[in-house]
């Protein structure tokens, strides 16, 4: 056996036992199972170890990126912080587009001017309009707290990481909330 | 021959027991367990075709075949239904770090990680953001690049010539920081590390950066922190925590990391 593994025979002579009986014929096997099985060699080229690299380039050429954000279990963990980064430059770009705006137009832009505007608004774009800064604003100040925390040496295992991220939540509705009735 | 017979030997004298203590009826019969079908549907790409896009492949087994965690699912898949399908594996205990994978949206030990045994299909992608090898094998190259540039060794100008003395309190130091097997799943969970992992180190990486750093063995703790010290290699971490989530082992690294900061700022 280790004499047909080693001239690797091994697999043709096994696939030859399980053939049909008649192929176990010795007459047969030499000249229809032998032909088919153990002569069909495998081609092979012969490369010098210079090779591996270019092979190795061309096959990273075409090698994919795995998925990730898609196929990532939604955790509290990574969405508070996407969440955190969102609501930041949502905020913070309209802060600069509203300062924009009121150096180019003062008149429109101006304390009563806005004022005027919104009262004449019906009750539930007030309220709507208000939860939209409110919830942004009252997430990002909170989370922000949590971020300082961190930076300072505070909630950092996994459990009070978690307390922490769950106490923005409830303090971000309650302000929303809170916000919205003032 | 011979063991044959000596087993119907050996069987004779308790057929003619089982007269007085009935020796057939107290051995329980073999129950034939019912088939618990669960589907596992697992990332698939193959090199050699590469202009196919990857897909998940589904494939069926039955759990009482088959052993407790998902990496026994994946070696029955392997064996019984596809042998093409490929993977890491060695330890199949949780020490060699090799069979690292996205396992129902959560990067783990696939050894470590129990089959749920619910209804629920189980899906199974290589670990996330890589580049991937073939199926479920990530490219770790620049992995362990990082892990090599932050030099993971003692430095020392004139170590002792016999042991290196340590207190039990520098010791203590390092537990938490020095169980790490470098499985990369918590590196890989990172979304800071999805976007910039050609600068950024990541989380396993900074970890035994800390280790090095906080060893009072270690001579050159100033220089190790002058390395981190710029935008990319350590500050690109933003607390997220999804490596201590995902950590197979327990341990943590969005702590060693915040440690590294606050000791980085402190000085």
């Amino acid at each position: 056996m280790m004499s047909t593994r080693s001239v690797g025979l091994g697999s043709a002579l096994r696939r030859g036992t399980f053939a049909p009986k008649l192929a176990r014929n010795p007459a047969v096997f030499r000249n229809v199972v032998a032909k088919r099985y153990i002569y069909r060699t495998i081609q092979t080229t012969s490369l010098p170890p210079s090779a591996a690299r270019e092979i190795l380039n061309k096959q990273r050429l075409f090698r994919p990126s795995s998925p990730h954000f898609t196929i990532y279990q939604p955790q509290l963990t990574w969405l508070s912080s996407i969440v955190n980064r969102v609501t930041g430059a949502a905020l913070s770009s309209l802060m600069y587009a509203f300062a924009l705006a009121y150096l180019a137009f003062p008149t429109i832009f101006s304390g009563e001017n806005i004022v005027g505007v919104v009262e004449q608004l019906p009750t539930w774009a007030k309220y709507s309009g208000k939860a939209i800064l409110a919830a942004p604003f009252s997430f990002h100040a909170l989370n922000g707290i949590r971020h300082l925390g961190w930076d300072i040496g505070f909630f950092l295992n996994l459990k009070t990481c978690y307390q922490a991220g769950y106490a923005v939540l409830i303090g971000t509705a309650a302000g929303t909330v809170g916000l919205c009735l003032m | 021959m011979q063991s044959l017979a000596r087993n119907t030997l050996s069987a004779r004298p308790s057929a003619i027991r089982g007269f007085a203590t009935s020796a057939a009826r107290s051995q329980a019969a073999a129950v034939q367990k019912p088939i618990q079908t669960k589907e596992f549907k697992i990332y698939r790409w193959n090199p050699d075709e590469p202009e196919k896009k990857p897909t998940l492949q589904s494939y069926k087994i039955d759990l009482n075949q088959c052993g407790p965690m998902v990496l026994d699912a994946l070696i029955k898949i392997k064996t019984d239904l596809d042998p093409t399908l490929t993977f890491r594996r060695s330890c199949r205990e949780g020490i060699c770090g090799s069979c690292a994978m996205n396992i129902d949206g959560q990067n783990t030990l696939a050894c470590l990680c129990r089959i749920d045994r619910g209804a629920k299909d189980t899906k199974i992608y290589p670990l996330p953001h890589m580049y991937i090898v073939k199926d479920l094998v990530p490219d770790l190259t620049l992995f362990y690049k990082q892990y090599k540039s932050i030099e993971p060794y003692l430095k020392h100008p004139n170590p002792p010539e016999r042991e290196f003395y340590q207190s039990q309190e520098d010791r203590k130091k390092l537990d938490g920081l020095y169980e790490c097997i470098l499985c990369a799943c918590c590196t890989t969970s990172c979304p800071s590390y999805w976007w910039n992992q050609d600068e950024y180190l990541g989380p396993a990486t900074l970890m035994q950066a800390y280790r090095w750093i906080a060893d009072s063995r270690d001579a050159f703790g100033a220089e190790r922190k002058e390395k981190l010290q710029n935008e990319m290699s350590m500050y690109r971490c933003h607390t997220i925590f999804n490596c201590t989530r995902t950590c197979p082992k327990g341990l943590n690294p969005a702590a060693a990391i915040a440690k590294l900061k606050l000791e980085m700022a402190a000085e």
